[in-house]
């Protein structure tokens, strides 16, 4: 946390240096996806392992498309909306999930059709949503773009900057609160928690909470900044399994695991792209897939996981064995 | 009864004989190996590719591009049992289930290698049989009952053979299996190598009904999942009703609505039951 603070202002003023679109082009579709993953992480990190985060990206974007295309009200307004809306339904679903225990499995299994219940719905109400054709937000004249929410790339750069930075907030605070520790305990033993008077169903909304808006903030400013919605790449099995992959490869138990992970998969695409084209449409995928089955094999902590490791044995070295649990 | 209705429901009968194959294969190697194969749609979009390549491409004929189907999808089931969920026998389940994830991405990826994205069909189409005041479609009425003979085959085989006893057996409890005798790891390596070769029957009904592309799994697969939760992980008797409700739900929901929402009807079902029956509509 000492180091987000400097971290922050000196990527604040990149777009200073005039770098190639390129280049923050890169840079807003990583800071995004890591704030989806740590969305994502704050839950899964917990053992709340969840198949359907695409969804909660695909009822933000959509929400905020829908009220600019068709109310006219702004991003500006439109997006807090959006992710309370979004939040609202994580919790909606949520809610009966913890209360009647769907755990592990189940859980991860009801996620899954969660989302894919939103895609279906987005792809069958394409008189308002484009279905599988995609949408794009109604553009104004460039003198309006600020109040439109519609710039070039360094203003996103700055908004994706400022929500990366919301979500390392969240987790910081999440993490040296007794919230923490609830879920912590609930994610070993969630009779034994009950029964020293954690509220689990409480302890667990809340993250879903966060995780659910972070997710869905991730999911408007990206359709906002490309001004193109889909919902394979909003909702759905794929995306949802995309952003697990990202949060498992930077390590879902450090705070800057996922954007490790986002450097990754962004990089690895990107790389890929460059390097085959089109010829190799499909490599990325392959590789994700042995990556992510190494992953899980050799390092379930992930990228970040190995660096803690070291750092804590160089540090303390007679640490708790259970730390490197 | 009107007869389009009865029609939808005939016809979702005969949908759920098709979603009971990979329901079963998913839950047998759930309640034997204990792992929920998260890629188990892509080993049957494999077999599809596998059936219409030998058809259409290498000129076999059909019968034998199906046979060979088996075998295929089958050595596919072993392979990843012993390169992906062998190791990770010991990890949380969640590691296991992300792993066979990682899988999902890997077939999809490297069937878009090799194949592109392009639709392919295998072109085969059997006349649509009346029956009463009905159509059936042939192609529907031959693969449900291959559905429901493959099915038979592995009831048969899991309630009369030696091996088939042992697999029942350390589903129930796998920890006394290893003292009676049995070896866990050659009973995981059968089941699923069995559960590979539902996964390639399911390829062999399904290849006739759908076109074939990377991302087809992505089609059936979540509501496989769904009706195996439903009817409860592992219970393969609930697994084979429940794909039957699950068929009648789409098609009659198709009915009265569009197809995309019978989906969504039948998801919100499955949520509902869910909640309603934590463990599955057959939990005792």
């Amino acid at each position: 946390m000492r180091y987000l603070i400097p971290l922050m202002l000196a990527l604040a003023c990149v777009p200073l240096l005039a770098p190639p679109d390129y280049f923050l082009h890169l840079g807003v579709t990583v800071l995004l996806t890591a704030v989806a993953g740590t969305g994502w992480a704050m839950m899964g990190r917990y053992g709340l392992v969840s198949f359907g985060h695409g969804a909660f990206l695909g009822i933000g974007a959509y929400a905020m498309a829908l009220l600019w295309n068709m109310a006219g009200l702004t991003p500006w307004v439109g997006i807090p909306v959006a992710v309370a809306l979004a939040a609202l339904v994580g919790v909606m679903l949520g809610y009966p999930c913890f209360r009647l225990k769907v755990v592990g499995h189940y859980f991860a299994l009801v996620t899954l059709a969660a989302g894919e219940i939103v895609r279906i719905l987005i792809t069958a109400l394409r008189e308002y949503t484009g279905g599988s054709l995609g949408m794009t937000p109604d553009r104004v004249p460039p003198e309006q773009g600020l109040l439109a929410m519609q710039f070039d790339k360094a203003g996103f750069w700055w908004l994706a900057l400022l929500a990366w930075g919301a979500g390392l907030l969240a987790w910081w605070l999440l993490d040296r609160s007794m919230a923490s520790k609830a879920l912590a305990a609930i994610s070993e033993d969630e009779e034994a928690a009950a029964s020293i008077g954690i509220r689990v169903t409480r302890e667990k909304l809340r993250v879903t909470l966060i995780s659910t808006a972070l997710a869905a903030l991730a999911g408007t400013l990206m359709a906002q900044y490309r001004m193109y919605l889909n919902p394979e790449s909003l909702a759905g099995l794929g995306i949802s399994l995309q952003i697990v992959f990202g949060a498992i490869a930077g390590g879902m138990y450090a705070p800057l695991g996922p954007t490790v992970g986002a450097i990754i998969t962004i990089g690895l695409e990107e790389v890929l792209r460059i390097a085959f084209g089109t010829e190799f449409t499909g490599g990325a995928p392959f590789i994700y897939g042995i990556l992510l089955v190494l992953f899980m094999i050799y390092l379930p902590r992930g990228i970040v996981g190995i660096v803690e490791r070291k750092r804590r044995s160089a540090t303390a070295p007679l640490g708790l064995p259970a730390a490197a649990k | 009864m009107d007869s389009f209705l009865l029609e939808a429901l005939v016809n979702g009968i005969l949908l759920g004989g098709v979603f009971a194959l990979p329901a079963l294969g998913l839950n047998l190697v759930f309640g034997v190996v204990d792992v929920v194969w998260l890629c188990y749609a892509e080993l049957v979009m494999v077999g599809m590719y596998a059936v219409w390549f030998l058809y259409t491409q290498a000129g076999w004929p059909l019968w034998m591009a199906f046979a060979a189907c088996l075998p295929v999808v089958s050595l596919l089931g072993l392979l990843l049992h012993l390169l992906v969920v062998r190791p990770l026998l010991a990890s949380p389940p969640i590691n296991q289930v992300l792993a066979t994830g990682g899988v999902l991405f890997l077939l999809q990826g490297a069937m878009t290698l090799i194949f592109r994205t392009d639709f392919r069909s295998l072109g085969v189409d059997m006349p649509p049989m009346e029956v009463g005041e009905i159509f059936v479609s042939g192609t529907k009425l031959a693969a449900f009952c291959a559905a429901l003979l493959g099915a038979a085959l592995l009831w048969a085989f899991l309630k009369f053979t030696y091996v088939g006893t042992a697999i029942r057996a350390i589903a129930r409890d796998r920890e006394v299996m290893p003292l009676m005798g049995v070896d866990p790891q050659r009973i995981y390596l059968i089941a699923s190598a069995v559960g590979g070769a539902l996964a390639g029957l399911a390829a062999c009904l399904l290849v006739v009904q759908l076109d074939v592309h990377p991302f087809v799994g992505l089609s059936f697969g979540p509501i496989t999942f769904m009706i195996c939760v439903m009817g409860g992980l592992g219970n393969m008797l609930g697994g084979f009703l429940a794909a039957f409700l699950m068929g009648i739900i789409v098609s009659v929901g198709g009915f009265w609505g569009s197809t995309e929402f019978s989906y969504v009807v039948a998801f919100g079902f499955f949520i509902v039951t869910i909640f309603a029956r934590p463990r599955g509509l057959f939990a005792r």
